[in-house]
């Protein structure tokens, strides 16, 4: 086996300009991360500077890879891999477990009973809810304001609360097994979610009057970024990035999983109302009306879920998936999750293939920020929400 | 003041030191007291508590205990920084804030100097602390100190126009540059019978120039939303990204100065300064620099509850309301307070 | 709205049978296996033929045979407008797995191909930025071959601990 080592495309320095009083000018190469605060992580971004005009941007990824390809590999049960999973976009784990067992499900032929279906549909858009919230308030902190952050962050934590009674974890909960729960929800559940949707509704308000129709804020983000639909789907960005650029596709709505097609929602897309179509704005803005959406689903499922289902009947004894190949893909807060699963008929997954969403956006960036400035580079990357854990895997 | 101190201090030295002391002392006491109202006032408005463990009550000893690490703290210089300029930056750019307070009459019995050119001695003085931020930027040898030092260059020399602009309407007003002598005419009360006789009720205009002195000062303090020197969401640190300890320590004591400084300038300009609100009552020098500080720090409460609101301007939109708006707005004030002053 | 049968009729006409062959038993889902030098033909075919469409590239993994000695790249293919999906696998041997790129074709495979390239040692031809995407640009080893040994020793520190 021939190993090839890759140099990546030289750094090409323009030659200095005469600028006319003797002085000389010249672009500066910057490197902005990995430890930079609003590159969301260990992203590295080398950027090539005409003062404080981008003239050209190369996103080094990688910085927090485990491999978490070869670790599925390496389980010697189906099973083992959820925690994995629940480790790759770290703020919605929720979603990602649900893919996975959903991928599973339809590798295996399980059906699992209606409690369940509505349960993980609750979890699921509770945790989009707690994802936007972060992802909106990071992107209000990147623009410079403070206070919005720890605002989503406590109705975040109110979520975060919900999940710990059910599944004892914050963060990472390996609670969406492969055909079932780990456990029933707690007998507060129903009460403690409705309450949390009644009390979250006002927030949405507060949140546009404190950030969204802000004039400085607007002025930070309207227009910067301009991400055209047709450039977007051929890059494959997907989720609200997407929809910002006036795209409507939602997986939930147009290759709808699990239950998804019960409820009645919106797709929200952007409609360029502060500025051009597919801008930094509109990404927001989607996912500022998205949470409202979810709540409108999580209503919907609190009603219509029954009271009766052991949340574990389907779970198989020995998980052991026939020979065969799945892709299968779900919408998360981030975009389209799709798990590509080989199996070979024994225990240990042949290949677990992640097309993580925050990895796919990502490599619009070059194409987006060329002419922004420093601080709109900031905007672009905290509009298009990335988590670099799923990023690098 | 200073009469009072020869009463019991032997003549000389000694008595002008304890007297050019005395802003140092105030500014130290503020400091301390405003970084740590600066964590209340951020915690209230966010809807959480602030520090409340250190000290006791409501953690009020936070900044000392923060003040002790720092000073602690290694005294870090990057191997390829220039050395000289790195070091002698934070310095420089205390020195040119504290200097400053020399010409601020803090009561009717205390003003450091009594120099006839004060505000223009102020305005002087305080553009040296973009020299420092320039040094501090180039010396570290950074290119994010860099970018943070270019934009404060532009940012300074640009909002140092809107704020001359806007004194220099209060000096046609008042007639002298003198500061204390701009406070003794602030007096009594004058208008309409009961508001005191402040320059900010001496015309409308005025109402308009203080809002633009006062947005002019946010930036020249590089408060939020024009703090892009320092914007650590963009430039990591912009100038301060490599100093560390006690040096950093001096920049954030620099911005808070800088803070009270402007503020006291407002007050002194805008709101009769030393005076007190209820015309005779509760006047003398000692409630003078009681209600002297009071004014400037609900200033320095304004602009924090403003640091807690907003996002930050981009450079460009920064230049843009500086040289597009502030500016001319400024010089027609300049014209229009002016013509009052021919009328009336 | 087409199935994997009538597109590989509809691929089988305009390209031949013998570069072309479906899989479609004794599997979940069918997939259609072509040849590795034709693909960029057969991709940008897929995108801007009307009725076809394939306007977005789901994902595209490697994939390691080591029974069979070889390397498998498995795109997936999905309309936005016609709202259907395609499998399509190219299988090439282990010693010498280099196929054209697709990335002129959809966006998404540059970085997607870069993964490959760097899990499986994949040669994309033409890729205009190819290089190590997720490990050091001077990894030794391509990690998700399942015959991968990690190296001892990278830049002076022990890798295995």
């Amino acid at each position: 086996m021939t190993n090839v080592k890759e140099k990546g495309p030289e750094v090409t320095f323009t030659e200095p300009v005469e600028s006319g009083n003797g002085m000389k000018t010249q672009e500066m190469v910057i490197n902005m991360g990995p430890q930079h605060p609003s590159t969301h992580g260990v992203l590295r971004m080398e950027l090539t500077l005409d003062g404080e005009i981008v003239t050209r941007a190369v996103p080094h990824i990688g910085y927090l890879h485990r491999c978490f390809e070869k670790h599925s590999e390496a389980m010697n049960d189906y099973t083992k891999v959820i925690p994995y999973v629940d480790r790759m976009d770290y703020v919605a784990a929720m979603n990602n477990e649900l893919g996975y067992a959903i991928a599973m499900e339809r590798l295996m032929g399980i059906e699992v009973n209606e409690r369940v279906e509505y349960v993980r549909v609750i979890m699921a858009e509770l945790q989009r809810i707690a994802s936007h919230l972060l992802a909106v308030g990071t992107f209000g902190l990147d623009i410079g304001a403070f206070t919005p952050f720890l605002y989503c962050f406590i109705e975040r934590e109110k979520i975060l609360d919900i999940f710990e009674k059910a599944s004892g974890a914050r963060l990472l909960y390996n609670y969406i097994w492969i055909g079932g729960l780990m456990n029933d929800v707690p007998a507060d559940f129903k009460t403690d979610t409705a309450a949390f949707v009644k009390s979250f509704r006002p927030k949405i308000k507060e949140l546009n009057d404190l950030l969204s129709n802000n004039k400085i804020f607007v002025d930070r983000t309207a227009n910067i970024g301009v991400l055209p639909a047709q450039v977007a789907v051929n890059y494959g960005v997907s989720g609200p990035s997407l929809r910002g650029s006036g795209f409507k596709w939602d997986l939930r709505k147009d290759d709808p999983y699990s239950i998804y097609d019960r409820f009645e929602f919106d797709v929200i897309v952007g409609n360029g109302e502060m500025g051009t179509l597919g801008d930094c704005w509109d990404r927001y803005i989607v996912r500022v009306w998205e949470m409202e959406e979810s709540l409108k689903i999580i209503e919907q499922a609190l009603d219509q879920m029954p009271e009766e289902g052991d949340v574990q009947e389907s779970i198989p004894k020995k998980i052991r998936p026939p020979a065969g190949e799945i892709y299968c893909r779900t919408e998360t807060p981030r975009g389209e999750l799709g798990y590509y699963i080989i199996s070979d008929k024994s225990t240990t997954p042949y290949r677990v293939k992640v097309r993580a969403p925050s990895f796919v956006n990502l490599s619009v960036l070059p194409a987006i920020s060329v002419g922004a400035m420093v601080a709109d580079m900031v905007a672009i990357i905290g509009s298009i929400d990335i988590v670099l854990g799923e990023v690098d895997r | 003041m200073q009469q009072f101190l020869e009463s019991f201090l032997p003549a000389g030295p000694l008595v002008v030191f304890v007297f050019s002391i005395i802003p140092l002392m105030i500014i130290l006491v503020y400091a301390l007291f405003a970084i740590w109202l600066e964590r209340k006032v951020a915690g209230h408005i966010q809807d959480r508590l602030g520090p409340m463990v250190t000290g006791g009550w409501h953690g009020w000893s936070q900044t000392i205990a923060d003040l002790l690490k720092m000073i602690q703290k290694e005294d870090i210089v990057p191997a390829k920084a220039d050395r000289f300029l790195f070091k002698m930056a934070p310095f420089i750019a205390f020195a040119a804030s504290y200097a400053a307070f020399v010409a601020i009459p803090f009561s009717s019995g205390y003003i450091g100097s009594m120099i006839d050119i004060g505000v223009f001695y102020i305005v002087a003085i305080t553009s040296l602390l973009s020299v420092s931020i320039i040094m501090a930027g180039w010396a570290s040898n950074n290119k994010w100190s860099l970018l943070g030092a270019m934009r404060t260059a532009a940012q300074t020399v640009s909002y140092e126009v809107p704020t001359v602009v806007t004194i220099l309407s209060v000096i046609i007003v008042t007639g002298t540059l003198n500061l204390m002598e701009v406070t003794e005419m602030q007096t009594g009360n004058a208008f309409l019978g009961f508001l005191p006789n402040w320059l900010i009720f001496h015309s409308p205009f005025m109402v308009i120039a203080f809002v633009l002195f006062f947005i002019a000062s946010l930036a020249e303090s590089h408060r939020v939303p024009f703090d892009l020197p320092e914007s650590e969401s963009e430039l990591v640190g912009g100038y301060q990204t490599e100093y560390s300890g006690m040096r950093w320590g001096l920049f954030m004591l620099t911005e808070y100065a800088d803070m009270l400084l402007l503020s006291l300038v407002g007050a002194t300009l805008f709101f009769g300064g030393w005076n007190s609100p209820f015309g005779s009552f509760m006047d003398g020098p000692v409630w003078g620099a009681f209600w002297m500080l009071l004014k400037g720090m609900l200033l320095v409460f304004v602009m924090m509850w403003l640091r807690w609101t907003l996002p930050r301007l981009r450079v460009d939109q920064l230049m843009n309301l500086c040289w597009k708006y502030l500016i001319p707005l400024s010089f027609v004030n300049l014209v229009l307070i002016a013509l009052w002053e021919l009328i009336f | 709205m087409k199935t994997t049968e009538e597109l590989h009729q509809i691929l089988s006409e305009e390209f031949g049978e013998d570069i072309i062959e479906l899989k479609a038993e004794e599997v979940v889902a069918p997939w259609i296996v072509v040849k590795g030098d034709q693909i960029q033909k057969i991709t940008k075919f897929l995108r801007d033929e009307p009725g076809l469409r394939f306007d977005s590239l789901m994902c595209l993994s490697g994939v390691h045979y080591p029974k069979e000695n070889t390397l498998g790249v498995v795109y997936h293919l999905f309309s936005t407008t016609e709202k259907h999906k395609l499998t399509l696998k190219v299988i090439m041997p282990e010693d010498d797995a280099h196929l054209p790129t697709v990335e002129q074709v959809w966006k998404t495979a540059d970085w997607h191909e870069r993964e490959a390239f760097d899990m499986f040692g994949i040669r994309f031809d033409g890729h205009p930025d190819h290089r190590r995407i997720l490990c050091p640009d001077d990894w030794e080893g391509y990690p998700l071959r399942k015959d991968y040994q990690v190296q001892e020793f990278y830049c002076g520190m022990k890798v295995k601990y």
